[in-house]
């Protein structure tokens, strides 16, 4: 197939047919602004932040970077006159319906409508207007929706529906008074919704926030690990959020089974119990006579356990031992157990959880 | 699985699920079933349940629990009456076909129906819609295992691919979809009676060799004995002393009442653990390990990928890390075995395991994975990892046709226990929740033990939906909620099995898998009253 | 009774023409919308039950025995004179008939063929109009898409193929190649006549081409939803054999085997009488599997619309039918190459579908010689507002509006004075007395801000603010945008919100520049159509009514007198007596004066109730 040549900001780039213009700036490295574009899905077009100049051949049109497809001999501008204009233009738009108070968003540091009037200098709205003045939703027991901070780019509806497939939220009413909800405006939690939070993940502003947000600000995360969900076999790929020696948060990754995806067990369940109260922190060792446990070192416990298969061994023979992996634990601790029954239990009396 | 969660759900044109809810038990790949469904795949769904995908799905066999064999028979069938199987890949790669032929040739729709209390043109309609299609992967999961007969199951799932030949390819394959996180990797890691890791048998005496030589002792030529089969041989007095890591079998095990009096009848139970577990509560000695969060290794997920687990936080108190408890206590038993960490234990691991073998902390960790982990076999560090099995060949050569006949569940409904009851999970929770139940807002919207009770058997019982009821077996009695609806067919029950308070596992049959010796969690008789 | 040749078309034809001609008498009782909600119906009840009661005839049966006719038919446009009743073979035309009317009716037509005169519209002029041509109104128009309305019965099929139906289908599928039909479509150069004034040959090509995709749909837009614009509906309701015919040409054109019909929801008589159409031609072996034993098939379904005016734009129609919400998405890809469920859909309106059997039959040639060279053909216009003559209309294209508002409507209503005409429905623009002579085609009307759209037009008199018509105007679209795009959303609700400040008296100077601005922004930003042209209103009325502006925010004036904020009350003090009875009368004790002496209306007290005015026994209070 022969290539088309279009040029961003002046760089040439040889493109497919069909590429659009945003797909074409990323590979020249031209960073375009979006706020309702998810990557791998239909454009919804519905921001227009990304809109950009497009001359050809003597004349210049206005387009959307994700959905308008290259042509040949497209001079594509990012950044001109006409393009900083009408993005001011958007946000103004937004900003007109939008509070700004946002020292109390849970949001504020990473918004993108925070980032982006920042960046086009826009500081309050030109053409203030009634607001939307609409109850927060706030049955989900994991996320709050208020929609008097939602900017209705449907990313949250794109996640839910062609992601996710669960289809829980929509657009409701028109024209000002459209709102993202449940059917027929029921609350969340009573909604078919999973709360899986991929669309709390999705929301560039603070409209769907985390609960759990109130624990942290963005910038007091001081590492995000990499690591594999410990709850079912698909596998997720997840960051862990550490503040303070803390996990506070997980963010989803690009894993090769879950594609940025979660569930709700991963989101949400995957790391409380790491900071439980009722974690063993020390040796338990049981009085037989009255039942009860009582701390003790390691030395004494491991001695003890030591002592007690050794003899067992030795009274019943190297079967009379056996020794149970989990299948909810590392590669490396399940190989180190085998090997110490049959090291040292002296069988194959090893197994794992796979039945039940 | 054969083949990849990506390549199931982005490259098939129909998937066979059977007795597998993944919305719930194993939701991102729901989810991914249900983009295939958006894209404009078709779905068979096989399960006794009003499954959430059974709304979507071009055709659902409400089989009644426990015959999947006669279901997978009856397909072959169908297949094999409408000439629709793939007469090359039969003849170029497999053996035994004729066995099959003979076998399946009584499982006429008409009697497969009775069987399973299906419609017999709804099986026509499903095995048609299998067999023609291009790619077609059969996903499967504890609705095939969990059952005395689920050897025979997934065997005979295997027989139905093959017939097909929808093996070895994109989009199709033979698909496990594995419960728990790391439930493939602790078998890879020969936690098993019969197999040292990578499943290099320990009959085999030239792997037994290769073992004694890398571990500098001698091991037994006769292989150990099953988790499941050990709990008879505690009350029997053949196990004295045992040593259970992170497992919880007084919560997970079926029939606790059975679990209950085998580990008290034990002379020495060590447990490693995170919490005080219903298990731990019952041990002599306790020892705090560590959660995922704290530790480094690797998990392999269901498509065999191993991918790494890394540590975030530290543990907490004088927990210490599993790894260093068994080497400590290796030492103690007189077996020098030098503290390693996770990245050298992988490295003996892939220097044992040829399917393991090119797989290294450092390389997972490396820019040329793009954290894409690595699927085995993976047998040298060059090797890219292998997303599909079976490709060409299978691994003894050719594939070889099993066929099974249907045998009914050990324990079915009678005059005293009436009702069948099926076990499974719910989308909130995880196994026991050891880990779950320690976030309250999951406690909050999904906090209780429940019975789904058929409406129509409901309604003849007096029993209400949210009503508090009595439910007992042969070997225990709880109490919990019901809920009614037409999700499960007249006379058959569902309960999840994650709850301590009203835990189905006290009802449970603890019989055995003719061959692979899990528990028929699937079907046991109950009886139902109001309390 | 199922067709399986050719022939069979043509025989059933001859069967179907003689027994419309062996009836002795036809009473033909127009069924369209207007007519039906002015009691045409009843009228047809009544004139059923007289003619049952006369001796010797019989009703509805063919045969021997001499038989009188009732039918009900298409809109004949003329909706202001309705009930219309029509008798054949006389031609006599009737006019606002009554009830009572019947009697005379049946006693003197249907009996003895002597007209009722009184009964007969009588022109401007004084003339009357014995039959419907000698009307004023019918005389100017050109009816190729209408033809049938009013002639025949709407729903039966054997009318329709005694005049000719299904001819342009027969000779498609067994003289034309696919291709050919498409090539006689693309030469006739017929263009959308939903609005956008696409080549229509082009779009099919476009699917054509698409010989890889497993299915194809055609899809008709039917939600003819502007305000004031019933062409569609009329013809859906009024001929609906001919747009099935059209699309059933299109979907064998394209190669495209099921079809959808979009209405909307507020045309219950169109769907009715859709459905059983779409029933009949099934029936007859000329809708579904192998049209008349020519192997091609063709399924066509009917869909309503749930109300909302942006299920008209393509892609939120098709989204509405795939049962998801009705919103338009980005293009590419296009309804050509992507359309319903994804696959290559060719979607035109009504309007557009029902010139197809005319132009297939008679030919590219025949069509070019109707209406202008860049837009062919006729159009049909709702004309609307201040006009004598409301109704519908079909006009060549290239007819100027002076035609149209003064021979066809009859000019102004009440003899007053042309001021606007809003054409294209609320996302059009308006044209003034110097558009007068200009002649109505896709590209002409585009040079002026405004648009044909689907053919609505609203005529405005000197009464009319041309604030007020933008501010109703923004109001509608506001309501019903979709809310997807923020210029669209937002845009409108700010534009709407300064036109509000300015009806109500509280606009600035600053305000008009910032509509206008906002205008250009959602005109140029949003996404789909509608919203693009959302802001014509305000763009036209603010070019071409700048002054009326003005005028409300500087002056505080409407001159038309309609913006309720600044009507201003106040006392001729030549006339005043001073008889305190408005003073008394106020409820807010605005009125303040002395006995026998002129009273005065404070403005800042007055809330503009009227009492004063209507109670003052002198006449002494006027609103300025």
């Amino acid at each position: 197939m022969s290539l088309l040549h279009v040029t961003i900001d002046g760089i040439p780039v040889e493109v497919e047919k069909g590429t659009t213009i945003l797909e074409a700036a990323e590979r020249v490295g031209v960073k375009i602004p979006t706020l309702c574009h998810i990557k791998g899905l239909m454009p919804d077009g519905s921001c227009r932040i990304c809109t950009v100049e497009i001359q050809n051949r003597g004349r210049s049109k206005m387009d959307t970077a994700c959905s308008a497809h290259c042509s040949e001999g497209d001079a594509i501008l990012t950044r001109s006159e006409a393009v900083v204009k009408a993005r001011r233009g958007i946000l103004d738009m937004l900003l007109s319906n939008h509070p700004t108070n946002c020292f109390s968003c849970p949001s504020n540091g990473e918004c993108k409508l925070q980032d982006l009037c920042y960046e086009y200098g826009v500081k309050e709205t030109s053409c203030p207007g009634e607001m939307s003045n609409r109850p927060v939703d706030d049955s989900n027991p994991f996320f709050t929706y208020d929609p008097n901070l939602c900017i209705l780019c449907h990313r949250c509806v794109n996640t839910c529906h062609k992601i996710v497939g669960c289809g829980a939220i929509d657009t409701m009413e028109r024209g000002f008074e459209s709102v993202i909800s449940p059917a027929f405006g029921m609350p969340w939690r009573e909604s078919n919704c999973e709360s899986c939070g991929n669309c709390v993940a999705a929301c560039p502003t603070g409209a769907l926030t985390s609960k759990r947000k109130q624990n942290y600000r963005p910038w007091q995360v001081e590492k995000k690990v990499l690591t594999t969900c410990p709850h079912c076999a698909v596998g997720c790929q997840y960051y862990l959020m550490v503040k303070d020696n803390k996990v506070v948060g997980v963010e989803a990754a690009d894993g090769p089974s879950n594609h940025n995806t979660l569930c709700v067990k991963g989101r949400y369940g995957s790391y409380d119990f790491i900071h439980s109260n009722g974690r063993l922190t020390d040796p338990l060792i049981k009085d037989r006579s009255t039942g009860e446990f009582r701390k003790a070192s390691w030395e004494e416990a491991l001695d003890l356990v030591a002592s007690k298969f050794q003899a067992i061994k030795r009274e019943y023979g190297n079967g009379a031992l056996a020794g149970f992996a989990c299948s909810r634990s590392t590669n490396e601790d399940i190989y180190m157990l085998q090997k110490m029954v049959r090291t040292c239990f002296g069988n194959h009396n090893t197994d794992n959880c796979a039945r039940v | 699985m054969t083949n990849t969660i990506a390549d199931v759900t982005r490259e098939s044109d129909v998937i066979l699920l059977v007795g597998s809810n993944p919305e719930e038990a194993h939701p991102v790949f729901g989810m991914q079933i249900r983009q295939a469904l958006q894209r404009g795949a078709k779905l068979i769904v096989v399960d006794p349940r009003n499954i959430g995908l059974s709304k979507q799905a071009a055709v659902h066999l409400k089989l009644k629990p426990g015959t999947n064999v006669a279901f997978a028979n009856g397909m072959m069938h169908v297949i094999l009456e409408e000439g629709l199987e793939d007469r090359s890949f039969i003849e170029s790669r497999t053996e035994g076909f004729e066995a099959l032929r003979d076998l399946v040739k009584d499982y006429t729709p008409e009697r497969v129906a009775e069987i399973c209390h299906i419609d017999p043109e709804d099986l026509r309609t499903a095995a048609r819609l299998y067999a023609k299609a291009d790619r077609a992967p059969i996903l499967y999961c504890l609705g095939v295992t969990e059952h005395s007969s689920g050897t025979e199951g997934v065997m005979s799932l295997s027989n139905l691919a093959m017939l097909v030949g929808k093996l070895g390819r994109p989009g199709c394959g033979v698909n496990p979809i594995r419960g728990q996180n790391n439930v493939q990797g602790a078998c890879d890691m020969g936690a098993s009676p019969t197999d040292f890791p990578g499943y290099q048998k320990v009959t085999n005496p030239e792997v037994r060799s290769k073992f004694e030589q890398a571990w500098g002792v001698s091991l037994p030529a006769e292989p150990g004995m099953f988790a499941t089969d050990c709990f008879p041989a505690m009350l029997e007095g053949t196990i004295r002393g045992l040593f259970i890591f992170g497992e919880d079998p007084m919560r997970t095990d079926p029939d606790t009442n059975h679990v209950r009096r085998a580990l008290s009848a034990l002379d020495f139970l060590v447990v490693d653990e995170l919490f005080l577990t219903e298990t731990a509560k019952l041990a002599d000695v306790v020892l705090p390990g560590i959660s995922y969060a704290e530790k480094e290794g690797t998990f392999t997920n269901t498509e065999r990928r191993v991918q790494r687990v890394r540590k975030a936080v530290p543990s907490p108190g004088n927990a210490k890390p599993d790894t260093w408890i068994f080497t400590e206590l290796m030492n103690r038993m007189g077996y020098p075995q030098p503290h390693l960490t996770p990245a050298q234990i992988m490295e003996e691991i892939s220097s044992l395991t040829p399917s393991y073998g090119g797989i290294s902390h450092a390389r997972l960790d490396s820019e040329e994975l793009h954290g894409q982990g690595l699927q085995w076999p993976c047998p040298s560090p060059e090797h890219p990892g292998t997303p599909i099995l079976h490709v060409g060949q299978f691994s003894r050569g050719r594939g070889l046709f099993a066929p099974y006949a249907y045998v009914p569940s050990m324990e079915l409904p009678d005059e005293s226990y009436p009702f069948l009851l099926m076990t499974g999970r719910i989308l909130y929770h995880y196994n026991a929740c050891a880990m779950t139940d320690k976030t309250p807002e999951i406690v909050e919207i999904a906090g209780g033990s429940f019975l789904e009770l058929n409406d129509q058997d409901a309604a003849r019982l007096g029993i209400a939906d949210g009503d508090t009821i009595r439910v007992s077996s042969r070997r225990g009695t709880i109490e919990t909620t019901a809920r009614v609806s037409g999700k499960t067919s007249p006379g058959e029950c569902w309960m999840p099995f994650h709850y301590l308070e009203g835990n189905c596992n006290w009802l449970t049959n603890a019989a055995l898998d003719r061959i692979a010796r899990a528990p028929e969690y699937k079907v046991c008789a109950i009886q139902i009253t109001k309390a | 009774m199922r067709m399986e040749d050719r022939n069979s078309l043509l025989e059933r034809r001859e069967t179907a023409q003689q027994a419309l001609s062996a009836y002795r008498c036809r009473i033909l009782v127009c069924a369209g919308t207007g007519c039906i909600a002015s009691g045409s119906q009843v009228i047809a009840e009544t004139m059923r039950k007289l003619c049952q009661d006369l001796p010797n005839v019989e009703v509805e049966c063919c045969g021997h025995v001499p038989h009188i006719g009732i039918a009900n038919t298409g809109c004949q446009g003329i909706c202001e004179l309705g009930p219309l009743v029509r008798i054949e073979p006389y031609h006599y035309q009737y006019v606002k008939v009554k009830p009572e009317d019947c009697a005379e009716i049946v006693e003197k037509t249907v009996c003895r063929g002597e007209p009722v005169e009184r009964l007969f519209y009588e022109s401007q002029n004084g003339k009357t109009c014995p039959k419907p041509e000698d009307i004023p109104f019918m005389a100017g128009q050109t009816r190729v898409v209408l033809e049938h309305c009013g002639n025949i019965d709407a729903v039966s099929l054997d009318e329709y193929i005694a005049v000719g139906g299904y001819d342009a289908l027969s000779k498609a599928l067994f003289d034309m190649t696919p291709d050919q039909v498409i090539q006689e479509v693309d030469r006739s150069g017929l263009r959308g006549r939903g609005g956008g004034g696409f080549p229509t040959g082009t779009k099919w090509k476009q699917v054509a081409a698409h010989t890889e995709a497993p299915v194809k749909y055609v899809v008709c837009n039917g939600d003819e939803g502007d305000p004031g614009a019933f062409m569609d509906g009329s013809v859906m309701e009024g001929d609906p054999y001919k747009l099935i015919e059209g699309l059933t040409i299109a979907g064998y054109a394209v190669g495209a085997t099921e079809g959808y019909i979009y209405v909307r929801a507020e045309y219950p008589n169109s769907v009715s009488r859709l459905h059983y159409a779409i029933a009949q031609a099934e029936e007859a072996g000329l809708l579904g599997e192998n049209i008349l034993g020519s192997g091609v098939t063709f399924h066509l379904h009917v869909n309503r619309g749930a109300g909302a005016f942006v299920c008209g734009e393509g892609s939120a129609l098709t989204a509405s039918i795939e049962g998801n919400r009705g919103m338009p998405r980005t293009k590419p890809p296009r309804t050509v190459d992507h359309g319903l469920w994804e696959q290559p859909t060719v979607l035109n309106n009504v309007e557009t579908y029902a010139n197809v059997p005319n132009i297939v039959l008679r030919g590219a040639d025949w069509f070019r010689t109707i209406g202008s060279d860049n837009s062919p053909g006729t159009k049909t216009f709702s004309i609307t507002g201040s006009i004598a003559n409301t109704g519908l209309i079909e006009v060549p294209m290239g007819t100027t509006l002076r035609e149209i508002i003064y021979d066809i409507g009859g000019g102004i209503k009440g003899g007053g004075d042309f001021k606007a005409v809003q054409i294209g429905g609320p996302s059009g623009g308006c044209l003034t007395r110097e558009h007068l002579d200009v002649g109505l085609d896709f590209d002409t009307v585009k040079k002026y801000d405004a648009i044909v759209g689907s053919g609505g037009l609203v005529v405005m008199d000197e009464h009319t603010c041309m604030v007020e018509v933008a501010r109703f105007f923004m109001s509608f679209t506001q309501r019903e945008s979709c809310g997807k795009c923020s210029p669209c959303r937002i845009g409108t609700k700010r534009m709407l919100e300064i036109l509000e400040r300015i009806v109500a008296g509280k606009g600035t100077l600053e305000d008009l520049d910032k509509l206008e601005e906002i205008a250009e922004f959602v005109r140029k930003n949003s996404l789909c159509g509608l919203g693009k042209s959302a802001p014509l209103p305000v763009i036209s009325t603010l070019k071409r009514f700048r002054k009326e502006y003005e005028e409300h925010i500087v002056d505080h004036k409407c001159a038309a007198h309609v913006c309720e904020a600044l009507k201003q009350y106040k006392v001729d003090p030549d006339k005043c007596i001073g008889c305190t009875k408005c003073a008394r009368n106020c409820p807010v004790e605005a009125i303040s004066g002395t006995v026998k002496q002129p009273h005065a209306i404070d403005p800042d007290k007055c809330i503009k109730c009227g009492t004063c005015l209507s109670g003052c026994p002198v006449g002494a209070i006027y609103v300025d």
